[in-house]
């Protein structure tokens, strides 16, 4: 288990002195919130629907989960590249536990990525409505972490370079965060996107996130809470199964 | 003397192109042996079978006694190894470096320390340790993965074309230190070069690999003399039939330039 610590304090490390990541990051999520934000908040008031800032920051918040933490998992592609993954390969230690140790630091980074992104959006004038809820958002950070992480697991296990990136970007990491209710609402939409939005793990993690920041859940915090929870430890075993069998 | 590293009949197939075709050798225990072959010979296949980085596809094995195929993690003590690309996190510093893989093999906490340091100040690289890696220069960087190759105290040292790309003074560093080593910390070492007068200067032994196949194994005066070429390369010319081929550029550096640009 040490080796699982040391392998996620080097990720941290690795985090914490790459200012232009952290920064980089935040650009995506700040330019949405406050162009969305502060753009469509006049038609979602007017149409009845609310302060759309409230509505709209627990999903800004998991945009920056997602991103932060797929690209977290994908690093097994530069350290295949870079060559440090040989070097832990040949380690004697077994590589669940490296790919746990690797995950587990992806998943922290992820997650003090989405906190940065909480303190923009608290900024820009969200207000959390029940403070006795904060630790529940917070386990449905980690859980959203957790999950995105996973996938760059999964996905590092499987590219061997980066020419597979714009691929991971547009079917993967954009669809899970367009096709989530962490834009609009889950009623009233059409049947087709109904269905898509509510097959996507990630709504799970934003109704979740939304539902004790600020407005409720509308698909049940039970059913939020087991279905992420269920999916992160489905994407963690696969992720593990499918390390376990990089070659190098 | 025992031998510490042991093949019979090893093979490596890739769909169906046999990279490793029948090889059997025998390292004896404390000898610098050297596998001398072209790229694409087969050399790193090898090694890599031998690491337990890839399994074979039929073969006997033995690494200080162990399978790597089933005793992978008893295998992996016994050993340390330099690849043949760098393998250090350049983000981290040289002490993190070692720190790093002293944890992961397991040392105590003081050993890994009184270890470290010895090693460190044994490349020149103690007053060093807090600076990134990227920061050092090929040699520098060549010096420190052997010594943290070293920190967990293996018996045999894998060596997989430890001086490539590096300008022949620092070759010659390196290759003192190495012979330095295998006399003072009697380690085994087995190296991997397409550098004939490499194996020819260093090795105790030598496997010529060409194609696949071991095609003459001794030492550099024995296959001299047995080819009665003057050097050893006039010597692998008449083992082979051809020359050693040049080197090819490595697909890494073009990803090296692109991550930098992801980066910014």
């Amino acid at each position: 288990m040490k080796a699982v610590y040391i392998l996620w304090l080097r990720q941290l490390k690795r985090y914490s002195r790459s200012r232009t990541r952290v920064i980089g990051s935040l650009g995506q999520p700040t330019l949405f919130l406050l162009t969305l934000g502060y753009g469509f908040g006049p038609i979602f008031a007017r149409a009845g629907a609310g302060d759309y800032l409230q509505f709209l920051a627990p999903g800004i918040v998991t945009m920056g989960i997602l991103f932060s933490a797929v690209f977290s998992g994908i690093e097994i592609i530069w350290d295949r590249q870079f060559g440090f993954l040989k070097a832990t390969l040949v380690a004697p230690v077994s590589r669940f536990e490296i790919v746990l140790g690797r995950t587990l630091g992806g998943a922290t980074v992820a997650l003090i990525q989405g906190a940065i992104v909480f303190v923009v959006c608290l900024i820009a004038g969200f207000r959390v409505v029940h403070p006795l809820l904060l630790p529940l958002a917070v386990a449905f950070m980690v859980l959203i972490a957790v999950f995105c992480t996973a996938i760059g697991t999964v996905v590092g296990s499987v590219l061997h370079d980066m020419q597979g990136f714009q691929l991971i970007m547009n079917f993967i990491v954009l669809p899970l965060f367009f096709f989530s209710s962490a834009l609009f609402p889950l009623d009233g939409l059409a049947k087709p996107l109904q269905i898509a939005v509510r097959l996507n793990p990630l709504t799970y993690g934003v109704d979740g996130l939304r539902g004790a920041l600020s407005r409720g859940f509308a698909l049940g915090v039970v059913t939020d809470l087991a279905v992420l929870a269920a999916l992160a430890a489905v994407l963690l075993a696969i992720g593990a199964y499918l390390f376990s069998r990089i070659e190098l | 003397m025992a031998a510490i590293i042991e093949a019979r009949d090893l093979v490596k197939e890739f769909d169906g192109f046999a990279a490793v075709d029948h090889i059997s050798f025998a390292v004896s225990a404390g000898v610098i042996f050297g596998f001398l072959g072209p790229n694409g010979a087969g050399k790193t296949t090898t090694i890599k079978m031998l690491t337990t980085v890839l399994a074979p596809t039929s073969g006997w094995l033995r690494i200080a006694g162990h399978d790597p195929v089933r005793e992978p993690l008893l295998v992996r003590r016994s050993f340390g190894i330099v690849f043949q690309d760098p393998s250090l996190d350049e983000e981290l510093t040289a002490y993190e470096n070692m720190e790093l893989h002293g944890v992961l093999y397991d040392l105590p906490r003081p050993v890994r320390r009184q270890r470290l340091e010895a090693l460190l100040r044994l490349v020149g690289l103690w007053e060093r340790r807090g600076d990134y890696v990227k920061r050092f220069s090929g040699g520098m960087k060549r010096r420190l993965e052997i010594v943290r190759a070293l920190q967990h105290q293996p018996r045999i040292l894998f060596l997989d074309e430890p001086t490539s790309g590096l300008d022949p003074q620092t070759r010659n560093q390196i290759w003192d230190f190495i012979r330095g080593l295998s006399r003072d910390e009697t380690v085994t070492v087995f190296f991997t070069t397409h550098y004939m007068e490499e194996a020819e200067r260093v090795a105790d032994e030598i496997a010529v690999i060409d194609h696949g196949k071991i095609i003459a194994q001794g030492s550099a005066e024995a296959l001299k003399y047995q080819t009665r070429g003057r050097t050893l390369e006039e010597a692998f010319i008449a083992l082979t039939g051809h020359s050693i081929r040049a080197e090819e550029a490595a697909p890494v550096d073009r990803m090296r330039m692109m991550r930098r640009v992801w980066r910014r």
